[in-house]
C-alpha cells in the first residue's frame, strides 16, 4: 500500500519516534533499556501501597436482623412517605444520598427524614448544596445533560433553607452496618469517590473484590447510578446498588426501587423491591413549580430523557432515549 | 546484559517536572493492533500507517497473560487501541477473552466494521455480562470536512462502517478530534448528532478529544510551542487525579507504557510487566501539558 503513488507515508523498516522516523532498530534498542528505573523493592512497595487496606475509623452500627435501603431521593416526598408507611418491619432505614435535585419542594424531604429516623449518608448533591458548590458535581459533558442538570440544581438550592443545608453538610460520607454476622459498609457512589458510578455492566468481578478487600467488608451496598442490581462475588461476599426511589429505573414502569437486606445464616438475603406511589400528584406539583416537562415525562412514562450520557453501552441499549 | 546490571547503569534521571503517582489501576489499555493502521491520518499522534511497526500486534496469549495479570490488580475496565485493532486477525478472539473478565472498548477507525463482523460483535457483546463500546473516529461531519485529515473517501466508508453497527443493534461512541475545530462548541457538536440521527441513531453519543501535538500531527499542525510544558507547582493543589496516567496503563508489543499518548517515545516505557509500573511517573513530556489543561482523558 506504500510506494511512489500511495497516500501513505513509507514506515518500512523505520520506526517514529515522537515527530521523527528513525531505524527500527534504534527505537527498539531505546525500548528494551527503558523503564527499568524502578529496583524490585520499589515495585513491591509499589504494589502494597496500591492494594492496601483502607484506613477506616468507622464503627459498626447495630447488629441488626432486616434493615431497610434506598438512594436518590430527587425530593420525591411522595415516594419517600410511601417507602416508610413499608419501613416499620425494618430494624433500621438507610438513606444513602442525593436527597434534591430533579423533583419539586425538596424541603419536604427534610422532616420526613429526621423524624422517622433514617439514617442518611452524604450524596454527591448534599456535599454541592452544603459547600455552596455551583453545580451537582455529576460531572456530564453533553450540553443537553448539564443543561437539565444546571435547572434542578439552582431550583434545588434556591428551595433549601440554611438549616437543611447545614445538615446535609454534616451528614456522614460513609456507615458501616453489622447484619448477623457480616459487616455492611454504605456508601454513596463507590467507597473510594462520593460521585463514581458503579454500573453492573462496568463493574467487573474482581475489581469489586479488589474493593471489598481494601474495605474489609462482607457486602459494599451503593447507589447514585439510579439502577439497582446485585452480584455475589466468587468469595461470597456482595455489592448492591440498592436504587432510586426520586425516579423510576429507566424501565417503562412508573414505580421506584429500594432494597431489604436481612441476616439469613452465615450469608445475607438481599431482595429489591418495588414501590408504587402517587407519580401523578409528584407530576401535577412539578408542573406548578415549572420544572422541566422532560422530567415529568420520566416519571409518567418510566423511561429517562436527561443525564444519559452516564449511561454504559449495556445499560444505554435497554434505554428508550 | 541481565537485568540487575542494566537497572544499575540507568540511573534515574534527575527532573524537575512533576510526579503522578498511580492511585489505582482502573484502566488497561491495549495497543493491539500496534501503529499498523489501513489508514495514515494526518494528525495521528503516533503517526499510524500500513506500515508503521514501531509497535506490532499483540497476540492473544500475550493479552491473557496480562489480563491474568490485571485481575489481581484489580482492574476496572479495557480499552483497545492501534492502529487499526480489526486488523489483529485475533481481534475478536481477544475481546471475547476480555469480556469474560470486565467492560470492553474498541477505538477503530470504522472501515473494516463489515456486516458479517458486526453480526458477531453482537454475539460477543450477548454472551457476556459487561458492556463491549464500539468508538469510531470522524474528523468532520462531511466529506470535505473529514477526508483531508483521514483520507481520501474515508467518510463514506466510515459511515458505511457505523451503519453496519446500527444494523446490528450496537451504537457507536462517535469519536472527533479537535482538529475539528467547530467540535469544541455546541453548534458543532450539534451538527455531529445530527449526523447521527440522519443514518438511524436515535440516541447519538459523541466523545470529543483534544489535539496532541506529537506524531503526524506536527507536520499537519505545528509542534508545541516551548512554553507548553509542565512545571512543579503547576497542579496549584487540586493534585493530578484528573489525569489518566494516575489511573491507567498501557500495554504494547514492547512493553507497559504509562498511557496511549507516550507510546511512541522510549521514556514513556516503565516495564514488562504490570507490576514494574504502578509507581509514579514524571509529567515531563509536553503532551502531558495538553492532559493536564484540556482535561483530556482517553476514555470514553
Amino acid at each position: 500500500m506504500s510506494g511512489k503513488n500511495s497516500p501513505f507515508p513509507d514506515h518500512t523498516g523505520k520506526a517514529t519516534w515522537g515527530e521523527r522516523v528513525v531505524e527500527l532498530e534504534e527505537f527498539v534498542e531505546a525500548s528494551l533499556n527503558a523503564g527499568r528505573s524502578l529496583g524490585a523493592e520499589d515495585r513491591r512497595a509499589a504494589r502494597e501501597s496500591l492494594l492496601r487496606p483502607v484506613d477506616d475509623a468507622t464503627s459498626a452500627e447495630g447488629p441488626f436482623e432486616r434493615i431497610l435501603v434506598f438512594g436518590g431521593v430527587y425530593s420525591n416526598h411522595h415516594a419517600l412517605r410511601a417507602l416508610l408507611h413499608r419501613a416499620r418491619d425494618a430494624d433500621a432505614v438507610y438513606c444513602l444520598g442525593d436527597l434534591g435535585g430533579f423533583g419539586p419542594h425538596p424541603e419536604k424531604v427534610y422532616p420526613l427524614l429526621v423524624e422517622n429516623d433514617v439514617r442518611v449518608i452524604q450524596g454527591n448533591y448534599e456535599q454541592s448544596l452544603a459547600s455552596g458548590a455551583e453545580d451537582c458535581n455529576c460531572g456530564y459533558t453533553d450540553p443537553r445533560d448539564n443543561h437539565f442538570a444546571g435547572l434542578s440544581y439552582r431550583y434545588t438550592e434556591r428551595n433549601c433553607s440554611d438549616g437543611f443545608k447545614r445538615w446535609m453538610g454534616e451528614l456522614p460520607e460513609r456507615r458501616r452496618v453489622r447484619l448477623g454476622d457480616r459487616e455492611l459498609l454504605l456508601v454513596h457512589g463507590s467507597p473510594r469517590q462520593v460521585n463514581e458510578f458503579l454500573f453492573e455492566s462496568t463493574s467487573p468481578v474482581t475489581f469489586l473484590e479488589k474493593l471489598l478487600d481494601r474495605e474489609r467488608c462482607d457486602a459494599l451496598l451503593c447507589t447514585h447510578t439510579g439502577l439497582h442490581w446485585h452480584r455475589r462475588l466468587p468469595s461470597g461476599r456482595d455489592v448492591v446498588n440498592v436504587g432510586v426511589i426520586g425516579r423510576p429505573a429507566n424501565d417503562g414502569n412508573t414505580h421506584v426501587w429500594y432494597t431489604t437486606i436481612a441476616a439469613s445464616g452465615d450469608s445475607i438475603g438481599i431482595e429489591f423491591q418495588p414501590l408504587p406511589y402517587d407519580h401523578e400528584a409528584l407530576a401535577a406539583e412539578m408542573r406548578e413549580e415549572k420544572l422541566p416537562e422532560e422530567f415529568v415525562e420520566t416519571l409518567l412514562t418510566g423511561w429517562w430523557t436527561t443525564c444519559l450520557e452516564i449511561l454504559p453501552a449495556r445499560e444505554r441499549e435497554r434505554s428508550r432515549f | 546484559m541481565n537485568q540487575t546490571l542494566r537497572e544499575f547503569m540507568i540511573l534515574p534521571m534527575i527532573t524537575t517536572a512533576p510526579q503522578v503517582e498511580l492511585r489505582a489501576l482502573d484502566t488497561l489499555w491495549f495497543q493491539v493492533a500496534g501503529t499498523l493502521c489501513n489508514l495514515a491520518c494526518h494528525h495521528c499522534l503516533v503517526s499510524a500507517s500500513p506500515t508503521n511497526r514501531t509497535h506490532e500486534h499483540l497476540s492473544l496469549a500475550t493479552v491473557r497473560e496480562y489480563l491474568d495479570e490485571a485481575a489481581g490488580l484489580g482492574v476496572r475496565e479495557f480499552y483497545f487501541t492501534g492502529g487499526e485493532p480489526f486488523l489483529n486477525p485475533e481481534m475478536e478472539a481477544i475481546l471475547e477473552a476480555t469480556l469474560a473478565r470486565g467492560p470492553a472498548t474498541v477505538l477503530t477507525n470504522g472501515l473494516l466494521l463489515t456486516r458479517d463482523r458486526c453480526r458477531r460483535l453482537r454475539a460477543l457483546a450477548d454472551g457476556s455480562d459487561y458492556s463491549l463500546d464500539l468508538r469510531v473516529s470522524l474528523d468532520g461531519w462531511d466529506a470535505a470536512t473529514n477526508d483531508p485529515v483521514r483520507g481520501e473517501g474515508s467518510f463514506a466508508r466510515v459511515l458505511k462502517g457505523i451503519e453496519n453497527l446500527v444494523s446490528v443493534g450496537i451504537n457507536p461512541v462517535l469519536t472527533v478530534t479537535e482538529v475539528c475545530k467547530d467540535v469544541s462548541g455546541d453548534t458543532g457538536k450539534q451538527r455531529f448528532f445530527e449526523l447521527l440521527r440522519e443514518i438511524g441513531i436515535d440516541k447519538p453519543r459523541l466523545k470529543v478529544l483534544p489535539v496532541f501535538h506529537i506524531g503526524a500531527e506536527v507536520s499537519r499542525g505545528g509542534a508545541y510551542a516551548d512554553w507548553q510544558k509542565l512545571s512543579p507547582g503547576d497542579d496549584a493543589g487540586a493534585g493530578w487525579d484528573h489525569l489518566q496516567c494516575s489511573s491507567c496503563r498501557m500495554v504494547t508489543g514492547r512493553g507497559v507504557w504509562v498511557c496511549p499518548i507516550l507510546v511512541n517515545d522510549p521514556a514513556g516505557k516503565m516495564g514488562e510487566s504490570l507490576s514494574d509500573t504502578l509507581g509514579s511517573y514524571p509529567l515531563e513530556h509536553q503532551a502531558c501539558w495538553t492532559c493536564h489543561v484540556q482535561g483530556a482523558s482517553c476514555k470514553t
